[in-house]
């Protein structure tokens, strides 16, 4: 092998490695990880599950942490308009009764797919206040350009 | 040849699908415009399935077919394969296929897109007319695959295989293991479920039968780019590959790692624990090295002919290439954006990064650069040596191919690089309309969406000049004398006994473990959730 195609790919190896280690240590140490839940739901009947049946922002622990439960559908979010105040834990419940969506809160790293018979969930806070655009980001048919949502963010409880 | 109308014929309808699919294409950017309506949404989502189908599967597949063919014939020096037959007959189907789920697409009843995410659910003739698609493309395969045992059993069983008959094969090899997965979701899922024999699927299981099939998707039609790169390019310049030995390494890895990656497409997915998304986060960052490897082979390989052509200096080199053949500019051009390509996927792959781009317009923006570019237009630049390889004819006019490739470079630099930033702003893909009532979020959009339209607009104009210039090519007198090819006089390094990196029999079977390693755990962990499924919610 030529000396410089042997540079070449070392140089290439310890990239992929430097990437990698990157990538561990947010997914593993500083907890940035993708979704992963497992509670499934049969989506026929997601009106008779407590949560979904009145889409909601829960307070938990005021001004602390707030769960929103959340369902997505053609060609809508339920609730319309949710609120939270900066700084909160946040914890998104989602579902959807008809086919896939996509959850996206805009200027964000907050987003997920909604999948039909499973229950999304994901964690976050939200430091910046202001209006904050949710959009759906996965096609769900001819009206998918309509379905979005607010977020506010509130400067305190 | 005997099956040069056959290899003809694939190019040409390959060339239909490029011009339909670019046609589709500018009509959803012009329409993604604030303020523009051309169509309805329901129009619009036609048309994007259109664009998508056309583009990823038929001009692909077709352009494959007959560009592994003929790699394969030449190659080999055989006048044609295991069984013209065979052949016939997989063009056929494959033809066939593309006619019954175009049909659907085309009438607004499988407006699914090319992914057809379930319960999302097209007219069952869409999901039995790409099985057919898929089924033509085996038999194309196992065609080529008895052409390579033939010439082996001809008295060349103790030398390798030449190096484009390598890339074909490993080509093929990857295209069977990813085929299983689209296969199983048609078969046992989609097709029963849009039939009404099965009530319900469970769309979770059916992406991750999808993404299983839909990355390697990736590495079928790219290999056959490579193969351009590693046997025609140095040809063009006169040289042999700088590294006979790297690139079939280059083919062996994309085999061990072009399948078992497909959950960077589903990072966002409930359902799939973190681990098993981890494990594919590895090894889609292994597959990033083959694509560096090949990165420095063609760069050497391009050094090496400027330098024979008199090139000098740390990079004045790069001039003494012949940018003043349409051919060499539009494969280089492919090149330089594969490198842009290559270091978006990084971000897709990565993670956490991954939640920033996720289905935003950043995606289209990738993949545009890496097939709507690398591969789209190293197969355009290949069609200006081949067609007139294969008809005798002189190509019509160079000059209109060198705009054409400068055209795609302008339009794609404004396409792609207004679809990343408008992905970064948090834009989605795959949304007729992304103005959602004025909200200020989206107020800076706009000037990208119009750059991004005027990108498309110049694609369109690239393709109707390359679509021309062929027409006028085929429709021009032939050459007297004999065919053009001079070009291909420089044979490759003479065939050596095989070595461990040609055991592709064994390589296969490493592959198909590492499959059972990624794949088997999360999937059987999927059916144990035992998620009801959903019923279809019909598209049209």
């Amino acid at each position: 092998m030529n000396r410089y195609e042997r540079a070449w790919l070392i140089f290439a190896v310890l990239m992929v490695a430097a990437f990698l280690g990157i990538i561990a240590y947010f997914n593993f140490a500083a907890g940035l990880k993708p979704p992963h839940d497992v509670e499934v739901i049969d989506p026929l009947r997601v009106s008779q599950d407590p949560r979904f049946s009145q889409p909601r922002v829960e307070e938990v622990e005021p001004g602390k942490r707030y769960n929103i439960y959340m369902v997505a559908r053609m060609w809508s979010y339920y609730p319309r308009e949710i609120q939270v105040p900066r700084g909160a834990e946040v914890r998104f419940y989602i579902t959807s009764p008809d086919v896939q969506h996509g959850f996206q809160v805009v200027g964000t790293n907050v987003q997920a797919n909604v999948i039909p018979g499973y229950v999304t969930v994901i964690d976050t806070r939200f430091e910046q206040p202001g209006e904050y655009l949710i959009v759906c980001n996965e096609y769900c048919g001819r009206g998918h350009h309509f379905m979005r949502a607010k977020l506010r963010v509130t400067e305190g409880y | 040849m005997r099956e040069k109308r056959l290899i003809l014929l694939g190019f040409l309808v390959s060339y239909a699908a490029l011009g339909a699919g670019a046609l589709f294409g500018m009509l959803q950017v012009l329409e993604r415009v604030p303020g523009v309506e051309l169509v309805s949404s329901k129009t619009y989502y036609t048309a994007l399935t259109a664009h998508g189908v056309l583009m990823a599967l038929v001009f692909t597949t077709f352009f494959i077919m007959s560009l592994a063919t003929y790699v394969v014939l030449r190659e080999l020096g055989m006048g044609q394969t295991f069984s013209p037959g065979m052949s016939t007959l997989a063009y056929a189907l494959v033809t066939l296929g593309t006619l019954m789920a175009a049909l659907p697409i085309l009438t607004g009843r499988a407006s699914v897109l090319y992914t057809f995410y379930p319960p999302m659910k097209a007219s069952p003739l869409f999901y039995i007319g790409a099985t057919v698609l898929v089924v033509g493309t085996w038999v194309f395969g196992a065609n080529l695959l008895l052409t390579v045992r033939q010439w082996r059993r001809s008295g060349n069983s103790g030398v390798k295989l030449p190096l484009g008959v390598f890339g074909v094969v490993s080509t093929l090899i990857i295209w069977y293991i990813a085929t299983i997965g689209v296969a199983a979701e048609m078969l046992l899922q989609l097709i029963p479920w849009s039939l009404g024999l099965v009530d319900r699927v469970d769309p979770l299981l059916a992406r991750n039968l999808f993404w299983y099939f839909g990355h390697p998707l990736v590495y079928f039609w790219l290999l056959p780019a490579y193969i351009v790169w590693y046997t025609v390019l140095p040809r063009m310049l006169g040289v042999r590959v700088f590294s006979d030995f790297l690139a079939r390494v280059v083919f062996v890895l994309f085999i061990l790692f072009s399948t078992p990656v497909g959950y960077h497409h589903q990072f966002m997915d409930p359902g799939i624990s973190t681990e098993w998304k981890f494990l594919h986060t590895i090894t889609t960052f292994a597959v990033f090295l083959p694509s560096m490897i090949t990165a420095f082979t063609v760069t050497a390989t391009m050094e090496m002919g400027a330098r024979l052509r008199g090139g000098r200096g740390l990079l004045g080199w790069i001039r003494a290439l012949p940018w003043g053949d349409p051919a060499f500019s539009a494969i280089a051009l492919a090149m330089v954006f594969f490198a842009f390509g290559g270091a978006g996927g990084a971000v897709n792959a990565g993670n956490n990064l991954n939640y920033v781009v996720h289905n935003t317009a950043w995606v289209p923006g990738h993949l545009h650069l890496t097939v709507g570019s690398a591969v789209a237009l190293t197969f355009m630049g290949v069609s200006y040596l081949l067609l007139p390889a294969l008809t005798g004819r002189r190509l019509h006019s160079r000059r209109m191919a060198q705009v054409q490739v400068a055209l795609w470079g302008a339009g794609m630099l404004l396409f792609s690089g207004a679809m990343h930033i408008l992905g970064v702003l948090g834009s989605p893909r795959r949304t007729y309309d992304v103005t959602f009532g004025g909200h200020p979020a989206t107020q800076g959009w706009t000037p990208l969406l119009v750059a991004a339209a005027a990108g498309g607009v110049l694609l369109l104009l690239s393709v109707l000049l390359f679509l021309y210039n062929v027409g006028r090519t085929l429709r021009g007198a032939p050459e007297a004398g004999e065919e053009q090819e001079a070009r291909e006089q420089v044979r490759q390094r003479p065939a050596g006994a095989p070595g461990l990196v040609d055991n592709l029999g064994l390589f296969t079977a490493i592959a198909l473990l590492l499959v059972l390693v990624a794949y088997t755990l999360p999937t059987l962990d999927i059916l144990s959730l035992g998620s009801p499924g959903a019923p279809p919610v019909p598209m049209d």
